[in-house]
């Protein structure tokens, strides 16, 4: 007897009979529907509900702390606001400063890395997992442990600037000043999740066949000849992947931000995301920010949708 | 560029996929610019219209 076949007798044996009776009377077509239905239900509770009651709450004048008022039907009035607001566009530029420089920043480093360690050089396994630890530290610790590292007076940042470029440590501050605050954080998320990019770029290199590499080399192509015509086409759905999943992701960052500078100095490092909790909560603005949450919700669904086409071309190859 | 008219014409997948993806970032970067306010104002719509079109476009045959 094999083994699929003793387990399927110890599950007919360990069915109670009333079970039995009752499941052997409905057709696979219900059975499968019994199995999917309580996560349809629980993706229906958790997913469409909220989003469907954003969309109607976004057209009307609800304020989650007058819940008693008359609640009625502006129209399109939020989103007119939204879209022609400048101090939401100027937070709308400053995710695109964020999102640009983070995505820039964590492709180049994290290819390069991933060229590096794909070389296969003495003790690539241990330097691969030390590289990967940012990628698996919370946020909410990663924004604390910035602060200290950025503090002017005891901070570790200021003194190595200062120990490669010989500026005072004491002379700038990253996260009170309104020029290097936006940097500050496009350093920090650059330093989180590089790893992560250098991952799917590794993939991507692991990938190519090494035949490859082998006729270019029989036709005396160079390495820099190799990288631009074997390596870098190959590997690019792969970086083109972890572009898109950064750019969505980078596009809704809040907690990181939100723990290293609150937004500020002034609002030059307030994201769309913080912004859209301030109307929410501090505000308690409920339609408005609905409005605004269907707008970036629209961004990142259509930009997910792009992510998912270029997976399913990847999957092609 | 002719298969890709061709393929508008006939309603394939591939073409008008193209096209929805080329709206959706087209939106996505005016939401983000800063150089417009009126690029930022048509935004929205622009984004809706390619994520639409997507979700229809992915029905047609290959």
């Amino acid at each position: 007897m094999s083994n699929f076949e003793s387990l399927a007798t110890r599950a007919v044996e360990a069915t109670p009979p009333a079970l039995s009776k009752a499941v052997r009377g409905l057709s696979d077509k219900t059975i499968a529907w019994v199995f999917i239905a309580p996560t349809i239900i629980l993706l229906l509770a958790i997913n469409i509900f909220p989003l469907i009651w954003t969309i109607y709450l976004s057209f009307t004048n609800y304020a989650a702390n007058r819940p008693n008022r008359p609640i009625t039907n502006v129209g399109l009035k939020w989103y007119r606001d939204i879209l022609g607001s400048p101090e939401v566009w100027a937070a709308m530029q400053a995710t695109a400063h964020f999102v640009f420089w983070t995505i820039l920043f964590q492709t180049l480093i994290g290819f390069g890395l991933a060229y590096l360690i794909d070389r296969k050089f003495r003790g690539h396994a241990f330097w691969t997992t030390i590289i990967l630890i940012p990628m698996m530290l919370s946020p909410a610790v990663v924004g604390n442990f910035w602060k200290f590292l950025y503090q002017p007076q005891i901070g570790l940042f200021n003194y190595a600037v200062s120990f490669f470029t010989g500026i005072d440590p004491s002379s700038f501050e990253m996260l009170g000043s309104v020029k290097l605050a936006p940097w500050a954080i496009v350093i920090v998320d650059t330093w989180m999740w590089t790893p992560y990019v250098m991952l799917i770029c590794l993939a991507g290199l692991r990938s190519i066949p090494g035949y490859i590499y082998e006729a270019a080399e029989v036709d005396r192509a160079s390495k820099w000849r190799q990288f631009w015509s074997i390596t870098l086409p190959m590997a690019l759905p792969f970086i083109m992947l972890a572009v898109l999943f950064r750019g969505i992701e980078n596009f809704k960052m809040f907690d990181m931000v939100v723990l290293l500078t609150g937004g500020g100095p002034g609002s030059t490092t307030e994201l769309a995301s913080i912004t859209l909790k301030r109307q929410a909560f501090e505000a308690y603005r409920t339609g408005y920010s609905s409005a605004f949450a269907i707008i970036l919700f629209v961004a990142v669904f259509g930009l997910a949708n792009i992510y998912v086409r270029t997976l399913n071309r990847v999957k092609q190859r | 560029m002719k298969n890709f008219v061709t393929g508008l014409i006939t309603f394939r997948r591939e073409p008008w996929e193209t096209l929805a993806v080329v709206i959706i970032a087209l939106g996505v970067l005016m939401l983000l610019q800063p150089i417009s306010m009126t690029l930022y104002t048509y935004s929205f719509i622009t984004t809706l219209i390619g994520t639409v079109m997507f979700i229809i476009v992915t029905k047609f045959p290959e």
